[in-house]
C-alpha cells in the first residue's frame, strides 16, 4: 500500500447514496485495497482442495472449472439439505432492513452490498431462482436471478468483505445468523478453487506444523524458552513452561500469534507469570499449538478437522481438561460447533479449578474453559494479589472481540479482570461494546495488507468509539482478547486514532500480579512503571 | 507469478515482493530486494538484522519472534523500523529472503 498512501479524510468521506440502478444490474468492481489474494497452489494441494490453479481476481477470466455452475448448485443443494438453519435463513428474511446500518463495512464504505440483508441476498437470489417455485415462475419479480460468472465474482468480493462478526444478527428480528450465510458462500467458492491465501495457507500450516504460522516443534520450544528467559529479566523469577508433558492436569492452548507477534507476546508472558504464581499443573502442546481455527473461514469440514487436533492431543497427553487463551474465533468454534462436530469430549473430566474448586458448568460438555473465566474466578476467590499502580501508565478501554462477546457471552469477566488490575478503565459508548461491539474489521481471515483499505473502512466505527474515550478520558490502551484484534487493530488505530496501543487482558494481569520473590524492573514490555521513569536513567 | 528484476538479479516473488524460493537467497539478492524497501545501502546494522533473520530461518524454517529479533540484535523495535521502514516482518524479512508470515499476525 506504500505507493498510494491512504488518507483518513478521504476514507471518512463516505457516500451513502445507493446507485440509481437496480442492485442486480450493478457489476462487482474488484479493485486494489478491497480484496484478498487467492490461495497459493502449494497450500491448496496440501489441503487436497479441488481446482487449485494460478488465477487473479483482477483478470476477467477466473479460469473456473468447466462445470462450475453444476458444482455450485449441487453444493448449494447439499448445504440446504444439511443445515435446516441455512434453509430457514434463506426463506425467512422479510428484508426489513434492521441490519442494514449495523454492519461496520457498510458504515465504513457506504456500499449497499455491504448491508447484511443485501449481502445475503446475493446468495438468496440464486436460491430463489433454482430452489423455489415462486422464483422459478416469476424470476426477477420474485427476487430471483440466474447464477452467472458475475454472481460468483460478486460473492468472492462481498463474502470476503464480511468478517462473520454477527453484529447484524443481534438486530435481526428473526435472529438470522448472517455470518452463517457468509460461511455457506465461502464454502461454495472454495468448491471452485476460489479460496484466499490468508485463510488456506494458515489452515495448511496448521496441519503441517501444528499452528497457522508454520512454526515447527523445535521453533515452538525456542519461543517458549525465550519467553521464560524474558520473564526472568522482568520479574526475577524463572517459571516453568512445560511442553507436551504427559499426565499434566490441564492442556493450555493459545493462538500461535501469542508466541510470535507484538503485542500478543506480552500477554503470553502474563499467562506464564499467572500460572507460575498459582502453581498450575499444565502443559503446552506442539501438535495443538494453535487455538485459532482458520478452517471456520473455509468450510465446516476444515473447521472440524482443525478443531479435532486439540482434542486428539488432550487425549494423547492424558490431561483432565483444557484452558484456552486469548483467541477470538476459536471460541465461536468451541462454544457453538465443537459439541456437535467433534464432541462431546467424554474422555475428559468436567473442568474444576484446582485452585478455587469452582466447577465450570458452562464447559461441562466441551471441557474447555476460557482463560478470562479462569482468571476472573481466581480473583473472585482472592487467590491472586495485584498492584494496580503498575498499570498506571495506561488509561485503558476494552474492545469486546466479536467471537467471545457474541459467540459465547463473555462480557463481564474481562472487565472484572481489567478493573482488578488497573486504576484507569473507561468503557466505550454502550452501543459499541458488549453484545453490540463493533468488529475490528479484519476478522475471519481478511486481515491482509492487500485488503487494507477495506479493513480501515470496516475498522472505522470501532476507531470512532475509541476516539470518543481518547478525547474524553485520554485513553492510550485498547485491550482485547483476540489475536486478530491484536494483529490488525494497531494499523486501524494508527490511521484513525493515533496514540492508542493494543494489549491483551493478561498483559495487564502479568504487570499487576504480585509474585512471591519478585524483583520487578518494569512492565512486561520493558518499560518503567509510572513514577519510576527517572530510575531508568540513573 | 510476478518476477523481480534488478541488475543481474531475476527471481520469482509473490504479490508483495517476497521471494518464492528462499533457498536461492544470497547477498546480491538481499541488496537488490533492499532497493524495493527504500534501503539503498545495506550498512553493518542492516546486515546484523538480516544475518540474524537468515540464521534463525535456516534453523527453524520461519522468522523469529519480533521480541527475540530485538533482543538478540540489541536493536529496539524503533531502530529496526528506522533501518527497514516497513518494519521487521515486511521489510527486514523480505530483504532476508524469508516468506511472509500468515495468520493472526
Amino acid at each position: 500500500m506504500s505507493d498510494e498512501k491512504l488518507k483518513s479524510e478521504q476514507l471518512a468521506d463516505i457516500d451513502y447514496n445507493p446507485p440509481s440502478k437496480d442492485w442486480m444490474d450493478v457489476k462487482p468492481v474488484i479493485k486494489k485495497g478491497t480484496f484478498n489474494y487467492p490461495a497459493v497452489e502449494a497450500s491448496e494441494k496440501y489441503l487436497d482442495l479441488p481446482f487449485s490453479r494460478k488465477w487473479d481476481p483482477r483478470d476477467d477470466d477466473w479460469k473456473l472449472p468447466e462445470n462450475w455452475k453444476e458444482i455450485v448448485l449441487k453444493g448449494l443443494k447439499d448445504l440446504l439439505g444439511k443445515y435446516r438453519s441455512f434453509k430457514v435463513f434463506m426463506d425467512i428474511c422479510v428484508r426489513c432492513g434492521a441490519c442494514a446500518d449495523k454492519c461496520h463495512f457498510y458504515l465504513g464504505s457506504g456500499d449497499p452490498k455491504n448491508m447484511p440483508v443485501l449481502r445475503a441476498e446475493l446468495l438468496r437470489s440464486v436460491y430463489r431462482n433454482d430452489f423455489t417455485t415462486a422464483g422459478k415462475i416469476f424470476g426477477k419479480l420474485a427476487g430471483a436471478r440466474e447464477l452467472t460468472e458475475d454472481v460468483i465474482k460478486e460473492w468472492f468480493l462481498y463474502f470476503y468483505q464480511c468478517t462473520e462478526c454477527r453484529r447484524c444478527s443481534v438486530f435481526c428480528p428473526y435472529g438470522i445468523d448472517t455470518a452463517e450465510i457468509t460461511m455457506m458462500g465461502r464454502e461454495l467458492l472454495n468448491k471452485l478453487g476460489l479460496g484466499i491465501d490468508w485463510i488456506n495457507t494458515p489452515a495448511a500450516n496448521c496441519f503441517r506444523t501444528g499452528n497457522h504460522l508454520g512454526i515447527q516443534p523445535h521453533g515452538f520450544k525456542d519461543s517458549v524458552d525465550f519467553a521464560v528467559d524474558d520473564l526472568l529479566d522482568f520479574t526475577g523469577i524463572r517459571v516453568e513452561a512445560p511442553i507436551n508433558k504427559k499426565g499434566a492436569e490441564i492442556l493450555f492452548v493459545v493462538p500461535s500469534a501469542d508466541y510470535f507477534g507484538d503485542p500478543h507476546y506480552f500477554g503470553f508472558l502474563g499467562y506464564l507469570a499467572l500460572f507460575h504464581e498459582i502453581g498450575l499443573d499444565y502443559t503446552f502442546s506442539t501438535f495443538a499449538s494453535e487455538g485459532g481455527n482458520f478452517g471456520l473461514f473455509h468450510s465446516a469440514e476444515m473447521m472440524k478437522r482443525l478443531n479435532a487436533k486439540i482434542y486428539a492431543e488432550a487425549r494423547r497427553l492424558g490431561v483432565k481438561w483444557i484452558i484456552g487463551g486469548e483467541c477470538g474465533h476459536m471460541w465461536r468454534v468451541l462454544h457453538q460447533y465443537m459439541d456437535t462436530i467433534n464432541g462431546p469430549a467424554d474422555f475428559l473430566e468436567e473442568p474444576v479449578s484446582p485452585i478455587t474448586g469452582t466447577k465450570f458448568e458452562n464447559a461441562k460438555s466441551t471441557k474447555m474453559v476460557h482463560i478470562a473465566e479462569f482468571t476472573a474466578d481466581l480473583i473472585k476467590h482472592n487467590k491472586v494479589k495485584f498492584d494496580r499502580s503498575r498499570n498506571d501508565h495506561w488509561i485503558v478501554t476494552f474492545h469486546d472481540s466479536c467471537n467471545t462477546a457474541r459467540g459465547m457471552g463473555i462480557l463481564d469477566e474481562p472487565r472484572y479482570i481489567i478493573r482488578s488490575t488497573c486504576n484507569n478503565f473507561y468503557d466505550m459508548p454502550e452501543n459499541t461494546i458488549r453484545e453490540q461491539t463493533f468488529c475490528c474489521g479484519s476478522g475471519s481471515g481478511i486481515g491482509t495488507d492487500e485488503n487494507l483499505e477495506m479493513r480501515l473502512r470496516g475498522g472505522f466505527p470501532r476507531a470512532n468509539a475509541v476516539k470518543y474515550v481518547r478525547e474524553k478520558h485520554g485513553v492510550n490502551l485498547l485491550t482485547c482478547m483476540c489475536a486478530i484484534d491484536k494483529a490488525t487493530l494497531p494499523a486501524v488505530m494508527d490511521f484513525w486514532v493515533p496514540g492508542v496501543e493494543l494489549a491483551g487482558v493478561h498483559e495487564l494481569v502479568g504487570n499487576a500480579l504480585i509474585m512471591k520473590g519478585e524483583k520487578r524492573s518494569g512492565d512486561l514490555r520493558g518499560q518503567p512503571f509510572k513514577g519510576e521513569e527517572v530510575k531508568e536513567h540513573v | 507469478m510476478p518476477i523481480f528484476e534488478y541488475q543481474d538479479v531475476k527471481i520469482d516473488v509473490d504479490e508483495d515482493g517476497f521471494m518464492q524460493e528462499p533457498e536461492k537467497w544470497d547477498e546480491t539478492i538481499a541488496k537488490a530486494l533492499a532497493t524495493t524497501e527504500g534501503v539503498d545501502e545495506l550498512t553493518d546494522e542492516h546486515w546484523k538484522v538480516v544475518n540474524y533473520l537468515r540464521e534463525y530461518y535456516l534453523k527453524f524454517g520461519i522468522a523469529p519472534m519480533i521480541r527475540k529479533l530485538c533482543k538478540e540484535t540489541g536493536f529496539p523495535l524503533k531502530r529496526i523500523y528506522e533501518l527497514f521502514p516497513s518494519g521487521p516482518a515486511k521489510g527486514a524479512c523480505k530483504v532476508a529472503g524469508l516468506a511472509k508470515p500468515t495468520g493472526c499476525v
